[in-house]
């Protein structure tokens, strides 16, 4: 029996191995997405087994006789012990967003190859880590948060400095998803509407919800779903009819429409909209996700993007840098989220039943995010290269035109035609799909040439294309919605130590000044993406990407503090690795977007060049744009830097045996449940 | 008639597995979508299914679900 546990593992291996041979060195031919596919499992088959059973047994010592937060104070509102596969759900629900979809398919321009390696290697060796361990962390201090465990086990400035740096990601990142969402929706009657026709839905399920059918939530989401199906039909006929007009909207308009909508969603009764729109994501989110699965299995597509292509000089069109660093900083959620970690230190640590378990819904989660990752990196790479170039590259980059982008691109070795686009638009019913940044129209794209393959062929394509658009828009508005709202509550609290009823957070004049704020702050950003000639996507994304791994960074300090205290310090390697790895990429990111000559990739330079050109109308604010993301990143970095540094000094004052290590865990309390299997 | 008995038990236990993954999936979707928090709301507070304990129950909830970020 054991004999052949170790042979299957090899085979597993042999099998991984291959596949990631044929990823890599297989040139000049294209391959099946398949060998991603194996590839994906099998890394994450081992890496499940064997790596994170490692940190389970020797770094964390994961307790089974150990009571959880969930056991210890269940009251059936916050702490509840829960199934491990129904904590596990509940988990990926909440970490799966768009960032996995949208990064991959923004940093395929680099080719397939880097991505898939990051997706892969990041995942199992950082991300899935990172989750593991924070929300262990988490479960042994009753379910506490990043910034308190910060504050508690780094010291008070590293808890401020969280606090910081997760305003900032949150400020960044709805700028960034409001720009996806409008470059997606700009001149698409069909996609407005559609998209627009969500929010009344939403609210016909609060309605639903609070007075017909109280609680039926699964009931008033399947309603929900036929309702946003019908409406992506009727978008398709508002799209041919002559109320075209009045849902072709440009991108400045779509971008005051979002704000507004942030603005009343972060304002009005949360059961109103929010909450089932939230229900309404999440039901076309796990069906979409699980169907885009299938299909690839069933296609099987071919991957037509060469495993590199000549941008990793620096010179792409769809964001400007090096493959070192740019490509981990743009695919950021595929592979590690700093996000994650507020999630892991949010709800699932008390719904956790049993130590042990931390290892599935933590490490196991995160593989699936990683593998939605890999699914969009398919999507993106089963286009034309000329196509994905022409869809994602701001007009600024390829020539300001149609015919000079598709001149440009086909110069670059990527033949393309406008007659292939225009006949690619007409397919998805679109008038053209020339400069639609953001990566959201691309995963689109690739995901109705998926689906379409595997059911009802081109005949069907724009329905399916407009699916993907609906779907990645309603993913996005909730993130947009959600975000503004915490974003919000973090304020009040904030306020509140200056001006006590500021604090309160049912008053509504709080709620008002508050929720401007909020959206006023990455209102702005947006407008600035909306106006950049380049496309917005190209200084946001990342940025955005930035913020997101430096947060992860401050959960890797957090963690390898805690190690350190454990007197676990022979295993710092398994967290110092990682927070080495994303210190070196986000710092040197940083840098060349501050400071790098290249104006196309850094923002002072970028500054530099506005200033020197012609003296046109907006020139000021343009400059003061590049100026104010510049001191943000840079801000960024020091608050981060800040962390690192006191962190360091708690792990030297350790390990050399200047300061006794002790930890702020709860006290071990004995399970009650310790015959249960798990 | 000792292989169809084999069959028989591989079949009950095939179906015995198929049983759990449903019920295991219903219970993640319930816990997703919040009907479990309401269930256990009604328990908690001996209430009955009503658009005013709903109301109670979404008042309670949202203290700490809107605090709740969506990952992105």
């Amino acid at each position: 029996m054991r004999i052949g546990r170790i042979l299957a593992w090899l085979a597993v291996g042999v099998v991984g191995a291959f596949a990631l041979a044929t990823i890599a060195f297989r040139r000049h031919e294209a391959i099946s997405a398949m060998w991603l596919v194996t590839a994906a499992i099998c890394s994450y088959a081992l890496g499940y087994r064997f790596y994170s059973k490692f940190i389970a047994a020797k770094v964390l010592a994961l307790d089974a006789m150990r009571a959880t937060p969930a056991e210890r104070l269940e009251n059936g509102r916050d702490f509840i012990r829960t199934n491990k596969w129904v904590v596990f759900g509940h988990h990926f629900a909440a970490i799966a967003g768009p960032g996995p979809l949208v990064g991959p398919v923004l940093a395929a321009q680099f080719g397939y190859l880097p991505g898939t390696l990051w997706i892969l290697v990041g995942a199992v060796f950082a991300g899935c880590v990172q989750d593991f361990v924070i929300l262990l962390f988490s479960v042994r201090r009753d379910g506490k948060s990043l910034g308190q465990m910060a504050r508690e086990e780094i010291g008070k400035t590293a808890g401020t400095v969280a606090f910081i740096s997760v305003i900032s990601i949150l400020i960044i990142l709805l700028a960034v998803v409001a720009l996806i969402i409008v470059n997606a929706l700009k001149d698409s009657p069909w996609g407005a509407f559609t998209i627009g026709a969500t929010i009344p839905i939403a609210l016909l399920m609060g309605l639903y919800l609070r007075y017909l059918r109280p609680g039926r939530v699964l009931e008033a989401s399947v309603l929900g779903f036929l309702l946003v199906v019908t409406a992506i039909f009727g978008g398709q006929w508002i799209s041919q009819s002559t109320h075209a007009g009045a849902f072709t909207l440009a991108g400045t308009t779509l971008a005051i429409l979002i704000i507004v909508y942030g603005f009343a969603a972060s304002a009005l009764p949360m059961w109103l909209l929010l909450a089932p729109r939230d229900y309404l994501s999440t039901f076309v989110k796990l069906g979409t996700i699980a169907i885009l699965a299938l299909g690839i299995l069933l296609v099987r597509p071919t991957l037509q993007m060469p495993a590199l292509t000549r941008f990793i000089d620096g010179s792409g069109p769809v964001f400007a840098g090096n493959l070192f660093p740019f490509a981990f900083i743009t695919i950021a959620c595929g592979a590690i989220s700093g996000f994650h970690s507020l999630i892991s230190s949010g709800t699932t640590p008390k719904m956790i039943a049993r130590e042990p378990q931390t290892r599935m819904v933590g490490y196991g989660a995160m593989m699936a995010e990683s593998f939605v990752g890999i699914m969009a990196i398919i999507a993106a790479c089963t286009l034309q290269p000329g196509t994905y170039l022409a869809v994602n590259s701001g007009a600024g980059m390829v020539g300001g035109n149609p015919a000079a982008a598709v001149a440009t691109i086909s110069n670059w070795g990527f033949p393309i035609t406008a007659d292939q686009m225009a006949m690619m638009a007409h397919n998805v019913g679109e008038k053209t799909l020339f400069f639609r940044t953001g990566g959201a129209p691309a995963f689109a794209l690739g995901m109705a040439k998926i689906f379409s393959d595997s059911l009802g062929g081109t005949a069907v394509m724009a329905i399916w294309y407009h699916f993907a658009i609906m779907f990645e828009a309603l993913f996005i508005l909730t993130v947009l919605d959600a975000g503004t709202r915490v974003g919000r509550f973090m304020l009040q609290d904030a306020l509140g130590h200056i001006w006590k009823p500021l604090g309160r957070t049912s008053w509504y004049p709080s709620i008002l000044v508050t929720s401007a704020l909020m959206v006023g702050a990455w209102g702005y950003f947006l407008w600035q993406g909306i106006r950049d000639p380049l496309g917005g996507i190209n200084s946001l994304w990342p940025l955005f990407g930035i913020c997101n791994q430096l947060l992860a960074a401050v959960a890797l300090c957090v963690a390898t503090t805690i190690i350190v205290k454990m007197g676990r310090a022979r295993y710092i390697w398994v967290t110092l690795g990682p927070l080495c790895w994303l210190v070196a990429i986000t710092f040197s990111a940083s840098w060349h977007k501050v400071f790098d000559p290249n104006p196309l990739i850094g923002l002072l330079a970028h500054a530099r060049q506005l200033a020197a050109g012609p003296a046109v109308a907006g020139i000021q604010r343009r400059i003061f744009n590049d100026q104010l993301d510049a001191a943000v990143c840079a801000l960024l970095v020091v608050l981060v830097s800040v962390i690192v540094i006191e962190s360091a000094m708690q792990w030297i004052s350790v390990v050399s045996g200047r300061k006794q290590p002790s930890t702020q865990e709860a006290p071990f309390v004995t399970t009650q449940y310790a015959q249960e299997t798990m | 008639m000792k292989r169809s008995d084999d069959l028989v038990i591989a079949r009950d236990r095939v179906i015995g597995k198929t049983r759990v993954f449903f019920r295991t999936l219903r219970a993640a979707l319930l816990e997703i979508f919040d009907e479990s928090a309401y269930t256990r709301f009604l328990e908690r507070t001996s209430a009955e299914r009503t658009r005013q304990s709903y109301l109670d129950f979404r008042r309670e909830y949202e203290s700490s679900a809107a605090r709740r970020p969506r990952c992105c």
